[in-house]
């Protein structure tokens, strides 16, 4: 039992937790701050898998970005916020077992299929050879710039239905 | 000779010591890093508070005196020990939770205030090498960068936590200005990660030939800025206005938890403060001072953190508030689209080509600065004009007609 | 290297204990006496009209909105301007479509008076 299997643990603990929190928690705004704790718990995943990047990316825009938006929308609700606001599901024996049904399929999936696993270590040079894949056109420069269009395609979207117009 | 020699490396030759003395008590290596780096956790911890018991203090004689008048002198020192006196105060102050507020809620906020402001000094450079820097992650000023984005869902926290409606309108208001404020902030780091070609924070401080406050001044302009913002200083402190919200998000906070936030502010004011000097001053750098003498490298980057933390205080006594519509139009209207061109600009003068690769830095840098100049020049016409249009409209001289 | 983050560890278990020192020294140090004069909530002396939810302007989550669009992009950014130097020149021209197509989103924005604040 090495330390990375115990911080394993600690954070599959913290990402379950968090979701389990988003579901069952009664105040819309506790859940939202479970969602940010599962998705620290996905950042320290990309740390053990050394993904630093990732996980610097996943704090900054997740938590730092679409958490708040997720806050910001709550808030912007008044049904949601108002007292006698009661969130249970009328529904939630279908939802447990449509859950189910997922979690046995992806767990089927994960069992069955052999997968590759790279023996390779991460270069020091990851970050540098990332960058240079995102503008080379043999590996990752379409999706980049295709990445900027769907931006812009959200940013537009969003400005057109927020106008008071 | 050899003794000059233990003095001018002395922090090297401390750690190497100790090292030795655990390795002889039959330690195991992994110990000895353990024990290692949890010494260097508490030293930088004590750093960090150092900090917060220093530049109080400091703030409250500079702007004092800057205003014609003594400051805090009633403690030993002529008031040089004003915080430990705030701290004794604040612990023994009862901690007022409001009615109907949400008490994990309440008290998680001031925790998630202070937790980030604290993890930052963990990827500060002190010195060369691997020994003066908490820890040399490749992914150093991103590291910074995403702890800073923490601090906005902290502040919300504080504002909802805090079950009063001014303490949450105030949230909103500050989480704007902060997020307004990030986005220059990242793309002027990423000018500067264009010419240093590394995240690492020892990496940018090493690639620095030139301080980049020289190559490119209007970049360090746009971070010092946006750092202000970020770190909720006037003049841009919506907080800490009385007359605006009656001290905005903190309202109902008391005792230790209030001064965890103030705590916060000035250990994340000492952070920017080395931030921005080893982005754009050089860091530990001192025109080779740091060849001679290594040992004197954390005090050269005490002294520019310093120099930062007085210009935010100069700032800080100078400058009126800005008001909030105006304080996001200035970020998202100019800041952004300034340092977008900035970001361009970078990108064209670091491809030019030069011949030789020993003068490739100073190429790049005078070029850079020449480009920084210009855009400013440019700046300058595009608002005068702006401003011209804005005087000769038809309904503003209505107005002022009507009022004369 | 994944061994440069048990600094990091060790150092946020640090620093999320030193909180919690301070404050439990206060609460060591401090009076606890309640009543429920003192537990209202402040509004500037008087007593509290209505519910605490506010009328939350929709101008807030535009620029939340604004600032996710744009946070995604430094994102995307990062690791090309650290790989930056080592391409050749057509890098330049890809970032230059990649910022210009977002450039056109931000001035589209200004000129709708998405950045306007009503």
């Amino acid at each position: 039992m090495n330390v990375s299997q115990v911080v394993f643990i600690i954070l599959s603990v913290a990402a379950l937790a968090g979701a389990a929190g988003v579901v069952l928690s009664r105040n819309l705004f506790k859940a939202a701050l479970f969602l940010v704790l599962s998705l620290v718990g996905v950042a320290g995943f990309y740390v053990l898998l050394e993904a630093e990047l990732l996980a610097m990316i996943q704090i900054l825009v997740y938590v730092g970005a679409i958490a708040i938006l997720i806050i910001f929308a709550i808030m912007l609700s008044q049904r949601l916020m108002s007292p006698e606001y009661d969130p249970r599901n009328e529904q939630w024996l279908g939802g447990l077992l449509v859950a189910i049904a997922l979690f046995a399929a992806l767990l089927f999936v994960l069992l069955r299929v052999d997968w590759p696993v790279s023996e390779a270590s991460v270069p020091a040079e990851a970050i540098s050879q990332l960058g240079q894949a995102l503008v080379s056109p043999d590996y990752f420069l379409l999706p980049f710039e295709v990445a900027s269009v769907l931006l812009l395609v959200a940013l537009v979207g969003a400005v057109i239905i927020a106008r008071e117009r | 000779m050899d003794v000059i020699n233990f003095i001018l490396n002395l922090w090297v030759e401390i750690g190497d010591w100790f090292g030795g003395v655990l390795a002889g008590w039959g330690v195991p290596p992994w110990g000895v890093n353990l024990i290692a780096d949890i010494i260097g956790v508490l030293i930088l911890l004590v750093f960090g508070i150092m900090a917060v018991i220093v530049f109080t203090p400091m703030e409250r004689k500079v702007i004092a005196r800057m205003q014609d008048r003594p400051g805090p002198n009633r403690t030993p020192g002529y008031g040089a020990i004003q915080a430990v006196a705030d701290a004794i105060k604040m612990l023994t102050k009862e901690d007022v939770i409001p009615r109907n507020a949400d008490k994990i809620l309440h008290m998680l906020a001031p925790l998630l205030v202070a937790i980030p402001a604290l993890l930052i000094f963990a990827v500060l450079p002190w010195g060369p090498g691997s020994g003066l820097i908490g820890q040399d992650l490749n992914v150093g000023i991103l590291f910074v960068v995403a702890i800073s984005a923490i601090h906005v869902l902290a502040v919300i926290i504080a504002g909802w936590g805090s079950n009063n409606k001014y303490s949450l309108l105030s949230a909103f208001r500050v989480v704007n200005q902060l997020l307004a404020y990030e986005i220059p902030m990242v793309l002027s780091i990423l000018v500067v990660v264009i010419f240093a070609e590394t995240l690492s924070m020892q990496g940018i401080v090493e690639n620095q030939v030139i301080p980049y406050f020289v190559v490119m001044p209007v970049t360090a302009l746009i971070f010092l800025i946006c750092a202000l913002a970020e770190a909720n200083r006037s003049p841009v402190d919506l907080i800490e206005a009385d007359s605006e919200m009656v001290a905005g998000y903190i309202i109902e906070y008391s005792g230790m938890k209030f001064a965890m936030f103030f705590i916060a502010e000035y250990v994340n004011m000492f952070a920017v403060g080395i931030v921005f000097s080893t982005l754009f001053l050089g860091g530990w750098k001192f025109f080779g001072l740091e060849n001679l003498a290594p040992v004197l490298t954390p005090i050269i980057v005490f002294f520019k953190a310093a120099f930062v933390i007085f210009l935010m205080l100069w700032f800080r006594a100078t400058f009126p508030r800005i008001r909030f519509d105006h304080l996001v139009g200035f970020a998202w209207k100019f800041l952004v689209p300034l340092s977008l061109i900035n970001l361009m600009l970078g990108a064209v003068v670091v491809k030019i080509p030069v011949d030789d690769p020993m003068m490739v830095p100073w190429v790049h840098g005078a070029i850079m600065l020449v480009a920084n100049i210009a855009l400013v020049i440019v700046t300058m016409i595009i608002l005068n004009r702006t401003a011209k249009r804005v005087e000769g409209a038809p309904a503003l001289k209505r107005i002022v007609a009507a009022e004369r | 290297m994944l061994s440069d983050y048990n600094f990091i560890g060790i150092f946020v278990a640090v620093a999320i204990i030193f909180p919690f020192v301070a404050l439990g020294l206060a609460w060591l140090l401090r009076p606890k006496k309640s009543n429920p004069v003192k537990t209202q909530t402040y509004e500037c002396g008087l007593e509290t009209i209505g519910d605490t939810w506010v009328r939350f302007r929709a101008q807030y989550y535009v620029y939340a909105l604004v600032f996710v669009v744009f946070d995604i992009e430094a994102a995307f950014l990062f690791p090309w301007a650290v790989g930056y130097n080592k391409v050749g020149l057509w890098a330049l021209l890809e970032a230059f479509l990649f910022l210009g197509i977002l450039t056109v989103g931000l001035v589209y924005a200004w000129r709708k008076g998405a950045l306007k604040w009503q």
